[in-house]
């Protein structure tokens, strides 16, 4: 991902938003969503992972590192996952991660942890929707990326 | 000490344990000792100024200690917790460790001084400690202490970074991590870190900078601290190495504390309890998750 600040097509500032969803339910609630032409802000990519739990928190914090503004991590209702109980150590991880990047200083709503099931194509767009609209407030995550020309 | 002394000269007689780790008199204070002749073992002593969490040195990552044979340990509370996680973690068993409690009742937090024990010179892993007597020993020694002098350093520095904003925060940690050499002398005095490879030593693919940028430290402690959630036995040895006075234990206190009141899991001297990041209730909260 570049380092530069990413422009809509007005010109403005608009956000990136990195995306790890897993394969069996938030990766095809997406496809839903987007087969059903339902309309979403382009600023998330969609990274797609075996399993929520795949997700390490380094990912998230290497999409931040990498110039992300915004990560969403998406698995599958808890009871759902397609591995029995994946989801459930990654909600564990996510917890402790989401407390302690809170306690370090980084904006807890860059962060959206949710579950969306397949046939929640109308919940992926509202995640999408949302999430893009709270990180434009919030403004570019440059602090994390700004910091790597602080040579010490 | 002189119970400690004729225990350590006993084992290495009978041939019980090849070395014994406990602390002997330094140029600087208290410094670890490896008694492996019995005519050493007067050498040993044990008081207020041993603050080392000797568990380290039963971490299978430092070779040359497992390379003396089987060992004897002296440890406080906070280290038996240290013990029972490596024994939990399966890092050593449990019948190939002596392990010689000693009741503390507190520690220096320098240990190069000889003062009083006040709630200045206490050490700020001794707050809130309640274990004057570990659970998990082979041998028990010394007499009943009293209780440390009360000190919530901690707790309250706690509260005020939780007072501040989001941003403040920010600017906090970014000075204190800007000070971090990346010497990971944290890691390397953490009885719970044992990785053979670390993450942040992988260069397929690089997980963490290895460069001393503040970036690359935040990276660095984050994953450092989020790799011991559950793990922590708040010794605070991270923040007692650290040569650049970095506040580590604040990091891995809050992880423990998050830890505790999310998962109820306190770290604790019984091996046989299972680690919280390992585990998973149906009924875990998530009020995080959308």
């Amino acid at each position: 991902m570049s380092d530069e600040v990413e422009h809509g097509s007005d010109g403005a500032w608009s956000p990136k938003v990195v995306a790890f969803v897993c394969n069996w339910c938030t990766y095809t609630g997406a496809d839903l969503a987007g087969t059903s032409r339902l309309q979403m802000a382009p600023n998330v990519r969609v990274i797609r992972l075996t399993c929520s739990s795949r997700v390490n928190p380094l990912f998230i914090i290497k999409a931040f590192e990498r110039g992300a503004d915004g990560v969403v991590v998406s698995g599958c209702h808890t009871g759902d996952c397609h591995y029995s109980t994946g989801n459930y150590y990654a909600r564990r991880r996510f917890a402790i991660l989401h407390d302690l990047l809170e306690f370090m200083g980084v904006e807890t709503n860059r962060v959206t942890f949710s579950w969306v099931s397949a046939s929640e194509g109308n919940k992926w767009q509202e995640v999408v929707n949302e999430t893009t609209a709270r990180i434009k407030e919030l403004g570019p995550f440059r602090t994390l990326q700004g910091q790597k020309g602080v040579e010490l | 000490m002189k119970e400690l002394q004729d225990l350590a000269r006993k084992l290495l007689d009978e041939g019980t344990v090849k070395v014994v780790i406990g602390y002997e008199e330094g140029a600087r204070g208290v410094r670890p000792a490896f008694i492996t002749d019995a005519k050493q073992a007067g050498k040993l002593i044990f008081d207020k100024r041993c603050v080392q969490n000797l568990a380290a040195y039963l971490n299978p990552r430092r070779k040359q200690v497992a390379q003396l044979g089987t060992p004897a340990v002296v440890v406080k509370g906070c280290d038996a917790r240290a013990v029972a996680g490596l024994i939990r973690e399966k890092q050593i068993e449990r019948d190939k460790v002596v392990i010689i409690a000693v009741r503390c009742g507190g520690v220096l937090e320098n240990s190069e001084t000889d003062s009083e024990l006040t709630s200045e010179t206490v050490s700020v892993r001794c707050g809130g400690c309640d274990v004057r007597e570990p659970k998990l020993h082979d041998y028990l020694l010394g007499e009943l202490p009293p209780a440390p002098p009360v000190n919530n350093r901690r707790v309250e520095q706690i509260a005020a970074l939780e007072k501040l904003s989001t941003a403040e925060r920010w600017n906090f940690w970014t000075e204190q991590l800007s000070r971090c050499i990346r010497c990971h002398a944290c890691r390397e005095a953490c009885p719970m870190c044992f990785c053979v490879q670390c993450t942040a030593e992988k260069t397929q693919p690089q997980w963490i900078d290895p460069s001393a940028t503040p970036r690359a430290n935040r990276a660095w402690q984050t994953m450092r601290v989020l790799h011991q959630a559950g793990r922590c036995v708040d010794c605070l040895e991270c923040e007692r190495a650290c040569p650049e006075h970095i506040p580590l234990g604040l990091l891995a206190r809050y992880v423990a504390d998050s830890v505790e009141r999310r998962f109820d899991y306190k770290a604790c001297e019984d091996p046989a309890v299972a680690a919280p990041m390992g585990a998973y209730k149906t009924d875990d909260d998530e009020e995080f998750i959308r």
